[in-house]
């Protein structure tokens, strides 16, 4: 109970800070909301900007302001996005469902395939595979995403067609018309590119810490019982990779975060990634901090699955929380 | 006597065992740890290597095993029950014929439950079969059946002793490497472990002691091994080692023996010589007070009085 305590003590802290320092940023950046939602274009006259400006609070004080929009945020109301002209929460709760299923499928893939190449290129240590595994794993470590989507684009989708260029589903379509086959079809090329970004980092760490149990005791005394190395691996070895191996898994939902904001962009994807960037550009003051918010949140729940997940695996852990 | 006709449970001569390291500049170097080690020992009985802690001693138990790890160099002669003992039949024989028991707790996976390590692998058909064993050996060892549930930072130190003699015990082994098997034990628990070694061989197993502890050799064992600087310089019965010693064959047993603090507690001089920087002699020969000349030659290992030694000196 007091851990449970803690942890949404820890929660709440975290976004407190989370909103002050994205608060500020916004606050120090050069934006003007009120241009940003007129148009620098715009015809409107001085008085009018001046009341609207009235009429949103931007002449009080930065403090104020912070407590005007926090005391709203806390009621559940994030504001009107500006670019979209609809509830922040609603442009958020629908791009997210697409960057969801883009992220997770990412996420997977990168997880449950980095996961079995560490382990392969740990037990063929040294080989050709091994060598072969841990250079491919550096170059996507040191390839950036935005590069990676441009490169899958023009080979996959401009040149050999296999793939669409762009968006989420077919246009022109209604979206009550378009198939879940469909969807998959858009989704692939993002998500290969979004899986790259994390595969190589996930490999590696396999790859190091199975090195590091094979060179383990428990290792060399199940050998002596007459285990072979696959048997050794079963039995023994990712049970115990399991713990790092989902940390940095579930640690990783941060990069993930900051994977999708470009590889959305890249396709045209209509996730939270590109609604960050559009925001960004179009000076959308309240969607800007309602991402912050949100990817605050959706990281924490990461690390937090991660840290119910070790006492599940580990035995040591979950019998030290049951002392608490 | 039919015993002597068999062959020996475990024959080794000329055993070395070298790594490869880097040294200095990425230079590839060889350190030899293990130099010239020749061993026999036969059904029922107990041998101890005994020598001090650090100087190779459990790498000869890894080399029997074949577990060494990927940068050793074994060179030598290896037999089981008379057939060459190389990697292929390593891996058929341990956890079967020949038994591990390793020194600490350390030696269990921290995740897995003791009783599925104990019971070990083998086929899905036999399961049950080794269930059932592994409660008799529980039983034989006074441990719980509870304990099988338990996992390996849950077990006392005289428990998880009594685990590791277990996992040896699964299989009928003909041969037991037991590397450093008391320390950290209370004196009674010691005196049971070695009690089950006797009862071991006398049931027809052979037994391997690996040790720093000379006491404990002397309590257990038929015939001891002084292990020096990667190799043994003496085999001998272990009746040769009472009183100051004089029936033991090579002047480092001597002097060992004459060290121990029940007897006249007298320090050898000097230092064991490192594993990079051996003599070319004989290993002992700086410390030696009989040294002569024909020391910084080759010193084979010779029969000597129903035991063994590496000096030339020796009568």
């Amino acid at each position: 109970m007091k851990k449970f305590f803690m942890t949404v003590l820890r929660m709440i802290t975290l976004l407190a800070a989370i909103s002050i320092i994205a608060f500020l940023m916004m606050e120090k950046a050069p934006i003007d909301p009120l241009t940003a939602y007129v148009g620098t274009n715009s015809t409107i006259s001085e008085e009018a900007k001046q009341e609207i400006a009235e009429y949103w609070g931007l002449n009080e004080p930065p403090l104020e302001r912070f407590f005007t929009w926090a005391g709203n945020t806390l009621r559940g109301d994030f504001g009107n996005s500006i670019v979209y002209k609809q509830p922040v929460l609603t442009v958020i709760g629908e791009r997210f469902r697409y960057s969801l299923a883009l992220m997770m499928t990412a996420w997977l893939c990168s997880g449950i395939l980095g996961f079995f190449l560490g382990i392969a290129a740990a037990v063929y240590r040294d080989s050709i595979l091994d060598k072969t595994i841990k250079m491919i794993c550096l170059i996507f470590q040191s390839a950036p995403t935005f590069w990676v989507g441009l490169l899958m684009l023009s080979i996959f989708a401009v040149n050999l067609g296999w793939f669409p260029i762009g968006l989420a589903a077919p246009m022109g379509k209604l979206a009550s018309e378009v198939t879940l086959g469909e969807r998959i079809h858009h989704l692939i090329l993002p998500s290969i590119t979004l899986s790259i970004l994390g595969i190589g980092k996930i490999t590696l760490y396999t790859r190091q810490k199975l090195l590091e149990i094979l060179n383990s005791e428990f290792i060399l005394y199940a050998k002596a019982r007459g285990e072979s190395i696959w048997q050794i691996v079963k039995r023994h070895g990712i049970k115990n990779i399991a713990i790092p191996a989902v940390t940095v898994q579930f640690a990783s939902f941060s990069e993930l975060f900051g994977g999708i904001a470009l590889a959305e962009s890249v396709f045209s994807y209509p996730g939270i990634g590109s609604a960050l960037t559009a925001a960004g550009l179009g000076g959308d003051v309240p969607l800007l901090l309602g991402i912050a918010v949100f990817s605050a949140v959706f990281v924490f729940a990461g690390n937090l699955i991660a840290n119910i997940l070790y006492g599940v695996i580990d035995p040591r852990i979950r019998e030290g929380n049951s002392h608490e | 006597m039919e015993t002597e006709k068999r062959p020996p449970v475990l024959k080794v001569e000329d055993l070395s065992i070298s790594f490869e390291m880097y040294g200095r500049g990425m230079r590839k170097q060889e350190i030899e740890m293990v130099h010239n080690l020749s061993l026999t020992i036969k059904a029922g009985e107990i041998v101890a290597v005994a020598g001090a802690s650090g100087s190779g001693k459990s790498l000869l138990a890894h080399a029997i095993l074949g577990i060494l790890p990927g940068n050793a160099r074994v060179e030598g002669k290896m037999e089981f029950c008379g057939s060459t003992l190389d990697a292929d039949l390593q891996r058929k024989l341990r956890g079967q014929e020949i038994a591990f028991i390793p020194q600490s707790v350390e030696y269990l996976d921290p995740l897995m439950k003791v009783g599925r390590q104990v019971a070990g692998i083998g086929k899905k058909q036999e399961k049950k079969q080794r269930q059932e064993r592994m409660r008799e050996v529980f039983a034989r060892y006074h441990l719980e059946e509870s304990t099988a549930e338990m996992y390996p930072y849950q077990l006392s130190g005289g428990m998880a002793r009594r685990v590791l003699i277990s996992g040896a015990m699964m299989n009928p082994a003909k041969l037991i490497v037991a590397d450093e098997p008391t320390p950290g034990l209370q004196k009674e628990l010691a005196e049971e472990t070695l009690q089950n070694f006797r009862e071991l061989a006398d049931k027809g197993c052979a037994v391997l002691l690996i040790t720093h502890d000379i006491d404990l050799a002397l309590q257990a064992a038929d015939n001891v091994a002084v292990f020096y600087a990667g190799s043994v310089l003496e085999i001998a019965p272990v009746e040769d080692f009472a009183g100051n010693g004089e029936n033991l064959r090579h002047p480092y047993s001597k002097a060992f023996l004459r060290a121990l603090p029940q007897n006249e507690f007298q320090p050898i001089e000097g230092f064991q010589p490192y594993a990079g920087a051996l003599p070319s002699g004989c290993l002992f020969a700086e410390r030696c007070r009989e040294r002569t000349e024909i020391c910084n030659g080759n010193v084979e290992m010779r029969s000597l009085r129903g035991g063994q030694v590496r000096c030339r000196h020796a009568k």
